[in-house]
């Protein structure tokens, strides 16, 4: 499978399940890697370059009209929703919050489903809500490849717990197993 | 998710909901053909679920009949959302940055377009009045959703709402108490008739409609996220022709004009808040 795009949500423990997995990924990952986490009201811009200072890929917010392009990891914007239109290039929206999230993970992975198909990856990380799950399935119907945290290693169980039980993923995998995993799968 | 649309057929959504904006269009005039994709196609999809209908032709079989169904539609791809002084920092810099000039002037027209219920353009208009400018302004609010507008004239919010309204009033240096600008009633609150002696609600399309006013200041905020780049650059072009020589244009705090056809018509008052003024020539 020639993979387009990995999306990840996460909510609680996320910033470190984050730190673990991002900085593994090397310069030429092949695809771009976006990213719903939870974080409240709260900017993420410290956290951002925080993770500029680990990573090789460019860590940044995504912005409107902008292109999802391999070498950068996106970060949706604090109280948007980000979405992947059909020339693979994000927009947000300020509707309502979604499973009282906003950015909301389901509605990132639904929007990237449309457009991926199978060529996409989506990533389900350590939570304390059930956002995700929905837009999981949704990423597996449409034929792409799904990936869930393994609960036992995550700082909060119950967001991959919903997304195992919904999606039924193709992979249930610990934390320290995610980076190089998505390796594996990009670079077939 | 949607069974019809699985992923043999995933291809279908996308052609019928083409077919569906062309026949809205045709029958009710409202153009939502360079709205983002994505954001219809969630929108579709959800309105899909809640009434029953298993396919979007389906859909529009029943929208093309049915006026009453439609407007319940237009309410779905509208996105009203909004709060009273949304992003606080935003109107921290407009009393900074924009009032001073706003003050230079003897009548001030302003223009909110797609102003939803009318929070953001009372948050202004206490501002206005707290700076001493409001007596000489002339405020058109517009939006293409009747339904809207109706509530914005009416000047009535749920009292829920308030508590957040305020710390956001502090936040943006409200120099008052919000409540001296509203009564409250029951569970709802009513904002007081001096803040909108000066303003017009009125009906308008960005989409379909010509230039509506000559105006000194435009504050479109949260709507051009919803269009697709060439609309945006058309909207953009509407604004630019709407101002005034060196007239000033708000965005929402994630709208840019960076890489669209007008980046060099303006220039940036603060580029953060996304404030930037028309250039004179
Ligand atoms: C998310 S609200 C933004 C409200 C407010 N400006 C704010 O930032 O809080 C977007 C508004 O734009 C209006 N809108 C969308 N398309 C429009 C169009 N073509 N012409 C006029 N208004 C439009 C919607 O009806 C809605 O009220």
């Amino acid at each position: 499978m020639n993979y387009q795009a990995v999306v990840i949500g996460t909510s609680f423990g996320g910033l470190d399940a984050l730190r673990t997995i991002l900085p593994q990924l090397g310069e030429s990952f092949p695809v771009p890697v976006i990213v719903v986490l939870h974080i409240g009201d709260r900017n993420i811009d410290s956290f951002i370059s925080h993770l500029n200072g680990s990573c090789s890929l460019t860590v940044k917010e995504a912005e409107m009209n902008e292109p999802a392009r391999p070498g950068f990891v996106y970060f949706a914007p604090p109280n948007y929703h980000l979405l992947i239109e059909n020339n693979f290039c994000f927009s947000l929206s300020a509707d309502e919050k979604l499973n009282f999230s906003r950015p909301s993970i389901d509605v990132l992975f639904e929007s990237a489903a449309w457009v991926y198909k199978q060529a996409l990856i989506g990533v389900i990380l350590t939570g304390a809500n059930s956002d995700g799950a929905d837009g999981l399935k949704v990423v597996k119907q449409l034929g792409g490849t799904t990936l869930v945290q393994n609960p036992c290693t995550a700082l909060a169980p119950v967001m991959p717990r919903f997304a195992l039980t919904l999606a039924r993923p193709d992979f249930r995998i610990n934390l320290e197993r995610v980076a190089p995993k998505l390796i594996e799968l990009t670079s077939q | 998710m949607n069974s019809y649309y699985d992923d043999q057929n995933s291809r279908l959504l996308d052609i019928e909901i083409g077919l569906l904006l062309e026949g809205v269009y045709q029958k009710y005039g409202y153009d939502f053909r360079e709205y983002s994709k994505a954001h219809v196609r969630r929108r579709v999809l959800s309105r899909l679920k809640i009434s029953g209908i298993e396919t979007v032709i389906g859909l529009l079989d029943r929208l093309l009949r049915d006026a009453d169904f439609f407007r319940g539609f237009l309410n779905d791809l509208s996105i009203n959302v909004t709060e009273m002084f949304r992003d606080p920092e935003f109107y921290r810099s407009f009393r900074e940055n924009v009032i001073p000039k706003l003050r230079t002037y003897t009548f001030i027209k302003i223009w909110h377009a797609g102003c939803s219920t009318g929070e953001e353009v009372y948050s202004l208009a206490i501002l206005l009045q707290e700076e001493g400018l409001l007596d000489r302004c002339q405020v058109y609010a517009t939006d293409f959703n009747g339904k809207v507008l109706d509530i914005a004239r009416e000047a009535v919010y749920q009292k829920s709402e308030i508590e957040q309204y305020e710390q956001n009033y502090r936040q943006a240096g409200g120099t008052r108490k919000l409540s001296d600008y509203y009564q409250s009633l029951y569970g709802s609150v009513m904002f007081k008739k001096e803040l909108s002696a000066r303003i017009v609600f009125a009906d308008h399309n960005l989409v379909t409609d010509s230039v509506f006013a000559e105006v000194n200041l435009i504050l479109c905020r949260n709507v051009l996220i919803y269009f697709e780049k060439d609309l945006q650059n058309k909207v953009l072009g509407l604004f630019h022709e709407s101002l005034t020589p060196a007239g000033v244009l708000c965005l929402g705090s994630k709208e840019s004009i960076r890489f669209s056809k007008y980046e060099d018509r303006f220039t940036a008052i603060d580029e953060k808040q996304r404030i930037f003024k028309k250039r004179l020539i």
